[in-house]
This record gives C-alpha cells, sequence and structure tokens, in this order.
C-alpha cells in the first residue's frame, strides 16, 4: 500500500501534487464532517464502562467481586439480593432447617439454561462438588459446607460442617451451573485464576440468569443479550448490555461525555461535578458498605528495619498512627467530601456494627507525638507504607496524604505505591508494613467475614487476610463463637465485642466509607448499590 | 542481487536467533514460573511436580531446544493474567495494530512526500519556514500529550471523534477490521493521526534532505544545462531517486510504528498488541513479554528482507546487476 | 525517539557561519532552563519530595492570576497541595539528569565500543556491530519497557524510588550507544588510515592512548552532536515511560509522572495540574532539538544510519 502510493506520487508533477495536498486535506476534512454524524444507537442497549475487566468467565475460578457481579448477570444464584439488599428466594423458593448441620431447599420448577438445559437438583449438587474441589480458587466462598445431596429432582439438602448461622448469606454468591453443559464440554473440574487453570467455562458461560452471553473478549468487551426465557418477570428494559473495560479515569470520562458510552461505575470523584454539570448526564451517589483502613505489622520486626523490635507491637504507636491522620481534610480534599470518616471495621447497615465504635480517634499531631514519646520513640520510627493505586477510590492520593501528614508528627514513611496485581501479592506475602485495605463484607454482608478473614490468627479457613501476624486469643475465640451461633442478638454481640477490642487495640487503623458514585445519561435509571454491585437487571433504559 | 539477499536473510536468522534467546531468559529466568504458576499454598511436592512438568528439570539446553520448538510451533505458553494461550491473545490483537499502523503510515506518506518536496523546492518561502517550524515542535512534543490534545478537542468539545477503542469491527475469518463499518473507519481516526503525525515529521524531512541533496547533484545540473524542463526533473529524475531512502525508512519505521503504537494505544485504549503488551508489563505477564519481544522481532525481520527485497526490484542500479 | 530524526539537512553551507537568532533564543531557554532544574533545590519556592513542605488542605489552588489563585503558589497547586512550580522545577531536574545520564552512559558506551570496533576490526568489530544491528531492531521504547518491566520482574527493589533513575538511565541508554558505535566506527577508521597514527602504531605507542589521545579528539564532533539530539530523545523517552506508569514514582515524580497525575485531572476543570508540566517538557525538548538541528546542520556529519 504504502508502496503504490509511494509510485503514484512519483508521477504527478509538484504542481499537481501541493493541489492533491489541499484537496486530500479538503477530503479528509469533509470525511471527518460526515463521519461526524452521530451513531445510531440501537434500542435499549446499555454500554458501559468500568475500570478493570472480570478475570474470568468461571465463577468457581476467582474470588473477585467484580468478576461476580458480571457473572451475576449470566448465573443465577440460589438466593439473591433484593432492591433492599436482602436475601430473597432465587433458584430455590424456599428452605427448612432440618437439623443444625442439614438445610433443604426446595428448587424452581421450570427453569431453563440458556442453551436449553432443564435446571434440576442434579446441577445444584455438581456445582456444590466443583465448587468444594480443592482446586477452585473460590472453595473458600462456602468454607462451612461439607456437600450437597440429592433428595428427589427439586430438593436438595446441604450438609454443614456444624451449625452456621450465615449459609444464605454464602449462597447468594454462589452461582449455579449445568451439570450436562459441564460434561459436554468437560469443564467439571474448576479453573483457578491462581494456578492458571483453564477449562471451557473460563471463556464460555451457560446459566439460568436475565442475559446470555454473546462475546467476551477480555481486556476489550464483553457482550450479552437479554435472555427471553428467564424464570422471573424482568423489571429491566435492556435487550443488550456491552461492556468495555478502560483502564484511564480521563478516558472513561471523555467517553461518556462524548456519548460512546452510558454510564460508568465508579465515576472519578474529581470529575463528579463536570459530569453532573454536563447536559445530558447525571451522577448518583450512595455511601458503599466498603471501608478502607490500614493494615499494621504485628510480626517481631518491621520491614523497614529487620534486626530492630517492632515499635508497632506497642499499642500507643499504633494509637499515636491513628492521631497523627487528619481524617477530615483527606475527607474534605482526596474524597471531595463524598466519603464518611470511619472509627471501626463494618458499615452501618451490617449485622455487628455499633454506632457507638464508628469514631475515629482526634487528630492531634501533639497527642500522636506525645504517645510516640511514652512508647519510647521520641524521634519517631521508620516504616513501609504500601498503597495500591488502581483499586479504591483516590487510593493513591490517600497514601501521599496520610504519608505527608505521619511525616509531620515525625515518623520515616518510606512510601510506594503501584498496581493491584503487584500489589495485593506482597499484601498476602506480609511483606508490608503497614498497607492500605478495603473490605465491603462480601458476599456474606456481615461482620463475620471481617473476624474471620481479617481479625482471626491466620490458621487454615480462617485468617485468609490476615497476613501479618495479628493474633489476639480473644479475637479468635469471639470468631469461633460467632461462627456457630444461632442465636441471632447473641452472635452480633460476639462480634461487636471483637470490633470493639479491635479499636481499643487500634490493631487496624479504619479510614473512611468509599462512597458509591456512577455517572450516566440522564435516560438511564439505575439502582446504586452500596455492595457496588452493578445490577443491570434493575436497570430501565428510557 | 541474489548473494546481498541471501546475505540478509542470514543476518536476520541471526537477529531471530538471538531475540528467541532473549525471551527464552525472560520465560524462564525472570521470575519463578513454578512460584508465579501455584497455588499460595502449594507443597513442596506440589511444585516439584509443576517443574517436572514444565521441564524446568531438564539441562538448560534442552529447555532451551523445546523453547524454540514449542515457538515455532505458535506456542508460546499461557498468560499469567488471563490464562489464554499467548498466540490467540496476540492473534487477537494483531489486527487492530495493523490497521492503525498501516493507516499511520499511509498518512504519514501522503503528507510527509508533497511537504517534504515542498520545502526542498522553495527552501526560502514563508510557509517552508512555518512547515518547519511547525515539524520541529511536532517532534518534540510527546505522543500521549499530542494524543490527550486531540481528545480534549475532537471528542469532547467538539463531539466528532470517538476517544477510545475501535468501534465496531467485522469479522474476517480471524482478523477483525475497523475498515467496514463507520464507527470504525471514525474510531480509526484519532490515534492514527496522533500516531502518523511523529512520522510525517520523519518523512518530511527525509524527502527534504534528499530532495536537496539529488537537485544539487551533477546530473540534474547537467539536465538543467540541456534546458530540460523542471518538472519533468523534478518529477522523473530527482523525486525518484529522493524516494528510494524514503522506501528504506518508510518500511523500517513500520517495525517501529507497531511498538510506537504503545503509546497510542494506550491513551486511546485501542485494544492492540501495544495494549496487550503494557498491561503484560504492569502484571509482570512474563509469558506475554516474552512473545510480544518475539513478534516484534520477527516483523522487523521480515520487513527488512521485504524492504531489501523491494530496494533491490526498485533500483535501477542493482536491477540491472540482476539482469 | 527514533534515528530517523537525525536526518542531515544539507542547507548547512549556507548558515555556517553565526548561530541565527532563533537558535541563540533556544540556547537561551534551553541554560535557562538546564540551570534552573540545576539549581532546583535553591530556587524553588519548597521541596516537592519532603513530604512535610506541602498541605493537603492547599491543594488544587489555581495558578495566581485565575481567581482563586495564591500569591505563595504562582503556578497553583496540584491533587495533594503540593506547588506546581516547585514539582516542575524538581520534574524538570529529574527529567534532565535521568535523560542526561541517559546520553552520558550511551556515549561513554558507545565511543568505547566504536573505537574499539573501528580501531581492532576483524572479529571483535563484528560482534559488537551485529549486537548493534540487534538491538536497532527495536525501537527505543519498547527496550527501554522491556528492560524496566523486567528489572521489576527480577526484583521489586527496581520500583524503589531510590533505584528507579538507575533502571531508566539503563533503559533508555541500551538502545542509544549504538548511533554512537557506528559514528566513532566509521570515523576511527578514517582516522586510524591516517599518516600520524600509522606513525604512532610504529613508534609503538600502545592502542589505548592511540585510541583515546590521538583517534577521539578527531572523533569528538559528530559525539557532541548526536548527544544533544539524544539528550532531547532521551528526555521524551522517560517522559512516556513515566506516563505510561513504568517510570518514576508520584512521590519523586519526573515532567512525564506529573503529566501522568494531571492527565486524571483534565476533565475536572484542574487543568493546570497536566499543562504546565507539558509545556515545560515540550519547551525543553524543542529548545534542546533546535540546538541540536542546528548543530546537526553546522557539523554536517553523515549521521543516517540505514539499519
Amino acid at each position: 500500500m504504502p508502496l503504490a502510493k509511494q509510485r503514484k506520487l512519483q508521477k504527478v508533477s509538484r504542481e499537481k501534487m501541493m493541489s492533491r495536498l489541499v484537496l486530500t486535506g479538503a477530503v479528509a476534512f469533509a470525511a471527518a464532517g460526515f463521519l461526524a454524524l452521530p451513531s445510531q444507537v440501537e434500542a435499549k442497549t446499555l454500554r458501559w464502562s468500568s475500570q478493570g475487566d472480570i478475570a474470568t468467565m468461571d465463577p468457581y475460578a476467582h474470588t473477585e467481586s467484580f468478576t461476580s457481579n458480571m457473572q451475576h448477570h449470566i448465573y443465577d444464584p440460589l438466593v439473591r439480593r433484593n432492591k433492599e439488599l436482602q436475601i430473597e428466594p432465587a433458584l430455590a423458593t424456599s428452605w427448612t432447617i432440618e437439623a443444625p448441620d442439614r438445610w433443604r431447599f426446595k428448587l424452581r420448577q421450570g427453569v431453563k439454561f440458556h442453551d436449553g438445559r432443564p435446571f434440576t437438583a442434579d446441577d445444584v449438587v455438581a456445582s456444590v462438588a466443583r465448587l468444594l474441589d480443592p482446586a477452585a480458587r473460590a472453595r473458600g466462598n462456602l468454607s462451612n459446607v461439607k456437600e450437597a445431596v440429592k433428595v428427589d429432582d427439586f430438593t436438595v439438602d446441604f450438609v454443614l460442617n456444624g451449625p452456621y448461622p450465615l449459609l444464605l448469606n454464602d449462597l447468594s454468591g454462589i452461582f449455579i451451573m449445568s451439570k450436562g453443559w459441564l460434561e459436554a464440554n468437560n469443564a467439571l473440574k474448576p479453573g483457578n485464576t491462581t494456578t492458571g487453570v483453564t477449562t471451557f467455562a473460563s471463556t464460555n458461560a451457560n446459566g439460568t440468569g436475565p442475559f446470555v452471553l454473546e462475546t467476551y473478549q477480555p481486556d476489550n468487551r464483553t457482550v450479552m443479550n437479554v435472555n427471553p426465557n428467564w424464570w422471573d418477570k424482568p423489571v429491566h428494559n435492556i435487550t443488550r448490555i456491552e461492556f468495555r473495560p478502560i483502564k484511564s479515569d480521563a478516558t472513561r470520562v471523555a467517553a461518556l461525555l462524548s456519548g460512546e458510552i452510558d454510564m460508568m461505575a465508579p465515576a472519578p470523584l474529581q470529575d463528579l461535578a463536570r459530569i453532573g454539570g454536563a447536559d445530558g448526564f447525571k451522577v448518583v451517589e450512595e455511601p458503599s458498605l466498603r471501608l478502607i483502613f490500614l493494615g499494621l505489622n504485628h510480626r517481631a520486626e518491621l520491614q523497614a528495619e529487620p534486626g530492630k523490635p517492632n515499635p508497632m507491637k506497642d499499642k500507643r504507636v499504633r494509637q499515636a498512627l491513628w492521631h497523627a491522620i487528619d481524617l477530615d481534610t483527606i475527607h474534605r480534599r482526596v474524597m471531595r467530601a463524598k466519603s464518611r470518616n470511619v472509627g471501626t471495621m463494618v458499615a452501618p447497615p451490617i449485622p455487628g456494627y455499633s454506632a457507638a465504635l464508628d469514631q475515629p480517634l482526634p487528630f492531634n499531631v501533639d497527642t500522636a507525638k506525645k504517645l510516640l514519646t511514652e512508647a519510647g520513640y521520641p524521634n519517631g520510627f521508620k516504616t513501609k507504607l504500601n498503597c495500591s493505586n488502581d483499586r479504591y477510590i483516590a487510593d493513591e492520593q490517600t497514601c501521599v496524604a496520610i504519608a505527608a501528614m505521619w511525616t509531620r508528627a515525625g515518623i520515616t514513611v518510606d512510601l510506594k505505591t503501584e498496581s493491584r496485581a503487584t500489589y495485593f501479592p506482597l499484601v498476602d506475602k506480609g511483606e508490608t508494613d503497614v498497607y492500605i485495605l478495603g473490605w465491603a463484607t462480601l458476599p456474606p454482608m456481615d461482620s463475620y467475614s471481617v473476624a474471620s478473614a481479617l481479625l482471626h490468627t491466620k490458621s487454615g479457613a480462617l485468617g485468609g487476610n490476615n497476613p501479618n501476624g495479628l493474633s489476639d486469643p480473644r479475637l479468635d475465640d469471639l470468631t469461633k463463637k460467632a461462627a456457630v451461633e444461632l442465636d441471632e442478638p447473641k452472635r452480633r454481640a460476639f462480634l461487636t465485642e471483637a470490633l470493639k477490642i479491635t479499636r481499643d487495640e487500634a490493631y487496624f487503623i479504619p479510614l473512611h466509607q468509599q462512597p458509591v458514585a456512577w455517572a450516566m445519561k440522564k435516560n438511564i435509571e439505575v439502582p446504586v448499590f452500596a455492595d457496588e454491585y452493578v445490577r443491570l437487571w434493575f436497570a430501565t433504559v428510557n | 542481487m541474489i548473494r546481498v539477499l541471501l546475505a540478509r536473510a542470514a543476518q536476520m536468522l541471526m537477529v531471530m536467533a538471538a531475540v528467541t534467546a532473549v525471551a527464552f531468559v525472560i520465560f524462564r529466568y525472570v521470575g519463578d514460573p513454578v512460584l508465579i504458576m501455584s497455588r499460595e499454598d502449594a507443597t513442596p511436592a506440589e511444585k516439584a511436580a509443576l517443574s517436572q512438568a514444565l521441564g524446568l528439570d531438564q539441562p538448560v539446553i534442552v529447555q532451551f531446544g523445546r523453547f524454540v520448538g514449542r515457538v515455532l510451533t505458535g506456542d508460546l505458553g499461557n498468560s499469567f493474567r488471563n490464562q489464554r494461550p499467548v498466540s490467540g491473545l496476540i492473534a487477537e490483537r494483531l489486527p487492530a495494530t495493523l490497521e492503525l499502523v498501516i493507516v499511520a503510515t499511509v498518512l504519514a506518506l501522503a503528507l510527509g512526500i508533497p511537504l517534504g518536496v515542498y520545502c526542498a523546492l522553495k527552501p526560502d518561502s514563508w510557509l517552508t519556514r512555518s512547515i518547519q517550524t511547525i515539524s520541529l515542535i511536532g517532534i518534540s512534543t510527546p505522543t500521549f500529550v499530542t494524543g490527550i490534545v486531540l481528545i480534549l478537542i475532537f471528542s469532547v468539545w467538539l463531539k466528532w471523534l470517538p476517544s477510545f477503542g475501535r468501534g465496531d469491527v467485522v469479522k474476517l475469518g480471524w482478523w477483525t477490521t475497523g475498515f467496514l463499518t463507520a464507527s470504525g473507519l471514525r474510531s480509526l481516526v484519532l490515534p492514527s493521526v496522533t500516531l502518523a503525525l511523529f512520522q510525517v515529521t520523519l518523512i518530511m524531512r527525509l524527502v527534504r534532505a534528499e530532495m536537496i541533496d539529488v537537485l544539487s547533484s551533477d546530473y540534474i545540473r547537467y539536465a538543467r544545462a540541456r534546458g530540460l524542463p523542471a518538472g519533468y526533473i523534478h518529477r522523473k529524475l530527482a523525486l525518484r531517486n529522493a524516494l528510494m531512502p524514503v522506501i528504506t525508512v518508510t518500511g523500517l519505521q513500520i517495525g517501529a510504528l507497531i511498538a510506537f503504537a504503545i503509546v497510542t494505544e494506550t491513551v486511546f485504549q485501542w485494544p492492540g498488541m501495544g495494549l496487550l503488551f503494557i498491561q503484560a508489563v504492569s502484571f509482570v505477564d512474563l509469558p506475554v513479554m516474552a512473545a510480544y519481544l518475539l513478534f516484534v522481532g520477527f516483523m522487523f525481520v521480515s520487513i527488512n528482507m521485504a524492504v531489501d527485497i523491494i530496494y533491490a526490484l526498485v533500483d535501477p542500479r542493482l536491477r540491472t546487476r540482476a539482469a | 525517539m527514533t534515528k530517523g530524526v537525525i536526518t542531515a539537512t544539507r542547507l548547512g553551507a549556507l548558515r555556517r557561519a553565526m548561530p541565527p537568532a532563533y537558535v541563540t533564543m533556544a540556547g537561551l531557554v534551553a541554560g535557562a532552563l538546564l540551570l534552573a532544574a540545576l539549581f532546583a533545590p535553591q530556587i524553588a519556592p519548597t521541596n516537592p519530595l519532603d513530604l512535610r513542605s506541602f498541605n493537603l488542605a492547599d491543594s488544587e489552588i489555581p495558578p495566581f492570576w485565575v481567581e482563586g489563585g495564591d500569591a505563595r503558589f504562582l503556578l497553583g497547586t496540584d491533587n495533594q497541595g503540593r506547588d506546581m512550580l516547585s514539582a516542575i522545577l524538581y520534574g524538570a531536574r529529574v527529567s534532565i539528569m535521568i535523560g542526561g545520564g541517559a546520553v552520558f552512559l550511551a556515549a561513554a558506551i558507545g565511543v568505547s565500543l566504536g573505537l574499539l570496533a573501528g580501531y581492532l576490526g576483524g572479529r571483535i568489530d563484528a560482534v559488537i556491530m551485529r549486537i548493534g544491528d540487534i538491538i536497532l531492531s527495536f525501537p527505543t521504547i519498547l527496550l527501554a519497557l522491556l528492560v524496566a518491566g523486567l528489572a521489576r520482574a527480577v526484583t521489586p527493589e527496581a520500583a524503589n524510588p531510590r533505584y528507579v533513575p538507575f533502571v531508566l538511565i539503563g533503559a533508555i541508554a541500551i538502545h542509544e550507544w549504538v548511533q554512537y558505535a557506528r559514528t566513532v566506527r566509521a570515523a576511527t577508521m578514517v582516522e586510524g588510515a591516517r599518516e600520524y597514527v600509522k606513525a604512532a602504531r610504529v613508534i609503538g605507542l600502545p592502542s589505548a592512548r592511540i585510541m583515546f589521545r590521538h583517534i577521539l579528539p578527531n572523533v569528538m564532533s559528530p559525539v557532541l552532536v548526536i548527544a544533544t539530539i539524544n539528550l532531547a530523545q532521551a528526555v521524551l523517552t522517560e517522559a512516556t515511560l513515566s506516563f505510561l506508569g513504568v517510570g518514576m514514582p508520584p512521590t519523586y515524580p519526573s515532567l512525564g509522572t506529573l503529566i501522568r497525575i494531571g492527565n486524571e485531572f483534565v476533565f475536572s476543570g484542574i487543568w493546570w495540574i497536566a499543562l504546565f508540566p507539558a509545556l515545560a517538557l515540550v519547551i525543553l525538548v524543542l529548545a534542546v532539538n533546535v540546538i541540536g538541528d542546528w548543530l546537526r546542520d553546522r557539523f554536517n556529519p553523515k549521521l543516517r544510519s540505514r539499519g
């Protein structure tokens, strides 16, 4: 092509060349004008964007909430969250507790998978077996279930390890796959994003949900069409969903403002005013369930100063770090007054939350310095601060601000921010001193999630996100008690007590509750959920 | 001519061998594949089994041989990040990058050659001066700044053109093209212009320099002395000769453009290989990095060969020698 | 950023004499920027690298001439409350130090290897030049990304702000040395055939001494021309790497990092965070390019390579 062009150009004289140049320009301009006509938007197509893509199509191969969120459009769980985030029947219509360790579920009849296979108890049994396979990345999401047993075609028993109050919460995040489809495609063994095992189900999907997967091109686009045979009566009016991940905030905002996408979730806080003020667009906000806090190193030494005792073992040092953070300024400047400062580890709607605990230690550099002096560190100490820069709202900015604040309190901070891809492995390996972490208690939406994953000593399935040596026998005890307590007020009391100890000891430093902020065209109605899930089966395009 | 080409081919093979060796080193020695691929709580026995399955217990030379074998059959391993075969990922992304690069090259030639010729023939006109000033500003402005400015003007402010992605694409076998849909064509405009702008300057300067060189050569002066018409001299004698190096450089630049598209693709979220590579870099996705390196090396070698052949065909001196 | 930029314009003869006014101006601008960057710690109002020097409460103040501006911050503040003017001065300093470091490293390697190859010839020459060919097969930006990325895979410390500049210098220099090597090799071959070198060999002067004392000074002028043009390219490459997120971290920003941060705010009405660093970068590179262009025309060395 270039060569042909060159040869052609060789034949035209200089004068002609100049006129041709002008002509080319004119044609290009005209073409631009012509091409600039707005493209026809198909009726009821919703094009939306987020900052990252889903990890896989296999529901059991990952533990990422955004990926689960997308899969929820294709797959249904046995029970699901309604518009108020309360649990309601989905593929299961009713359930009874036969024994403390045996729950019986009645299944919905007449449901069909996208490929036409009927939904029966066999599918539930096969799905649970596939999820509980030791090679499944998500096996921890149903850790208290031993197995699922078929009673008849539309009845299934869940056999548990013991009394367990949160089974329904867990099940609301477990998607049911088709046994026949898995068998036909040799995908009965689960995939795993950590070990890199893939199956047919990693790139294809066959659920019972409101939308049918059409195209899944990683990092590029995911397209779904409405499922006309969905068992539920749709409240949405969408016929087609096109999802495009766009990493850069600026590009995503540009795409929305220039009309290439209809909605973005989340929307960057710094652009909310501009988008909200633009003609034809709106911003919807809601406090998220996700709380952001700083995790601390509780082991003998800090990464920053090997060979020296860890100052953070002293409660006064931990409290000093907390006192030295000016949460109000972060709230106003970094979070643009969209966040809510917190003093505890869970959001208000979560069982176990206590308003009395939800008070941050007041910002006071003098108090911080005094506590440091009392603890024997009048000249501060040296610590690492590790943060993601693409996971939470303004995470990098928050950390730079905190590093500056701590520096003013006399602490030497070695700050490093990086992409979530390298950041979370670092945190998991415990190679951090202070690290940023967001927790939304998903999928169970219960304080037990915090207690079991963050507060309990790391051992077996418990303490899975407690990589830095936090170990308090009181917390371990309360976690274990809450795990089997079927009396709800008592169970909540255990959890609240655990949260109180955590706050009194300053084991973590809570920062703020993130806002959920989405931006969209005015003609789109989507309820915003505190768990940050985008539930397009509740959306309408007008 | 055959001999020249054979010598070139040998050199190209050497380049490919070196690139393959580097890719192998990346694949094998940068980071521990076993550690990266095994579960966080894997036992030593499991790790040993994985190591054996990957053939890491074999002597290095055997491993390298296997690696070359796999590369030759198109098996470049699986991406750490999305667990899909790397060759598939590259095949999926290739059309996007190639279409972008081709359009940018055509744009660059279409603008660069006439501008260069004009600057050579009218060295002292005010237009030449402004063109040269603008071109200097052009090469001093980073591509990402150009891209952002274009998005601001044409997408956000004027709302004429899309700011990201490829628009709707049509499948032709395994190839996907954006040439056949209005949205695909519109999506191409901003990224290809951004990518071409830098190239225009290069080609323009090259054409100008070559033209000036040729115009001051003896045979052009003789032609002038013989009273041949200026148009004929410029067109038949000067431009043809001046374009020879342009072919070379343009050809070689296609390889550079493929790599340079990394920046453009990042700014415009263009789903090509560059975006794949930059994501691989930030995720430390070594198989993808190694494969991309191999691919660009391969592209370079093929383009180089193609340029050599074209050169041999077009250059009258080489042609007569061959005949 | 690519080798084709170094295309000799052969009109040089006409303007051999004195640098024209615009080159002088570019020289002044470049000089002023270099000095400002060099003495950033002395002239910048604050030290943006010192976390104590800025306050989140001062964030996003516009430049002083805009409503809401503050005389303390002439060019406004960024999203952390950092003084933009100081951030740009320090950022330019980082950019110039990395660019200059890369040029210096590339020139040192390239000149040494070029001398060796040209003087010794034979197998050493062949090996060096073939390696150069292979390296030139890959564009600067790709190699630099690869090197920076691999460094991070080898050790996370490569992303430590303290070491990033060295990683970047290496990543850029690994490509650029080849141009010097080629030029010096060609010049060395020419010089090596001259009578005085032959004479020096005859009287038994050591090779190293001949190379560095007699040949090197005679091949320095093209090296300086390449170095000037290369500086502009190296600064651009560094900016690109930082923009792509594998360069300088936000706690120790270069101009490219500042633009990357500012880019997130271009739609929020906080234009000064992106605009001023971008302007500074373009002006710096433009000034160096103007000088480099003129130098190239002035000395008119045949620098073009056919890859």
